[in-house]
């Protein structure tokens, strides 16, 4: 099963529609709640990363037998040192980001926590693809 | 410790839920504003306790099955966060208390709070 989800870009008060949604399907399919919750969270943050850094973008979403796998897609400024990127604390976020609680430099340290694979491909000036899943036990 | 519970001890102010989510547990408490260390922290079932009033606060508990936000300090959420809140089961509680006091007058009734692993992110 395929989902597709269009991400709007600045829409600081919508961020998180997209995971809100695919974790609705995911209860509705009967995973487990453990499960749910990790994927829910990597989604969030990967998709609150495209709402403040990327202006927006389009996820899909696929469930297999035996994995979920996510890809969000952007057309942002792009990622000049993913390295620097995944240390915790590092962050270069907005003001208008922080005053809604993001902008800790948390995002994909926790998303690299909560999946079981992630892969991260960027491009200055052209976008960043972010592809996460998860093991279905 | 019930959420009815928390009521209680603050004597706050019920903003939504409704009356039998209000008997649900709750087994720690969490006090944060910044809701990327809420993501990144929270492992259980916790009352979470901010001082932010934004529509992320209701996303951020949604995703990790957050089922009652203290709102600290007196603020007052929108009625589209209510709305939200609503929607979703989460019941929010209002306090005039700081967060410290807050925090504290739950811990000295026995909540205790939510443990974090920093060796996991590398802090």
């Amino acid at each position: 099963m395929k989902f597709t989800y269009e991400v709007e870009g600045n829409e600081f008060i919508d961020a998180g529609v997209a995971s809100s949604k695919f974790k609705t399907t995911l209860k509705q399919l009967g995973l487990p709640s453990n499960l749910i919750r990790k994927i829910a969270i990597a989604m969030y943050e990967a998709e609150i990363n495209m709402v403040i850094h990327a202006n927006g973008g389009e996820i899909l979403a696929e469930v297999t037998p035996t994995k979920i796998y996510v890809r969000l897609e952007d057309h942002g400024p792009g990622i000049p040192d993913i390295d620097l990127a995944m240390q915790a604390g590092y962050s270069t976020a907005s003001e208008q980001a922080r005053t809604m609680g993001f902008g800790a430099g948390m995002g994909l340290p926790n998303i690299k926590r909560y999946s079981d694979h992630l892969k991260v491909h960027s491009e200055e000036n052209v976008g960043t693809i972010v592809e996460i899943s998860f093991d279905i036990q | 410790m019930k959420i009815q519970q928390v009521l209680n001890i603050l004597n706050g102010e019920l903003i939504c839920g409704k009356s039998e989510l209000l008997e649900d547990e709750i087994d720690y408490g969490y006090s944060c504003d910044l809701m990327s260390d809420v993501l990144a922290y929270v492992q259980n079932n916790v009352l979470l306790l901010t001082g932010l009033v934004h529509p992320q606060v209701i996303r951020t508990a949604e995703m990790l099955d957050i089922k009652a936000i203290l709102i600290v300090r007196g603020k007052k959420p929108s009625e589209d966060i209510i709305d939200m809140a609503n929607e979703r089961d989460i019941v929010i509680i209002r306090t005039t208390h700081s967060l410290f006091t807050a925090s504290g007058l739950l811990f000295q009734q026995g909540l205790l709070g939510e443990e974090i692993a920093h060796d996991e992110i590398h802090l």
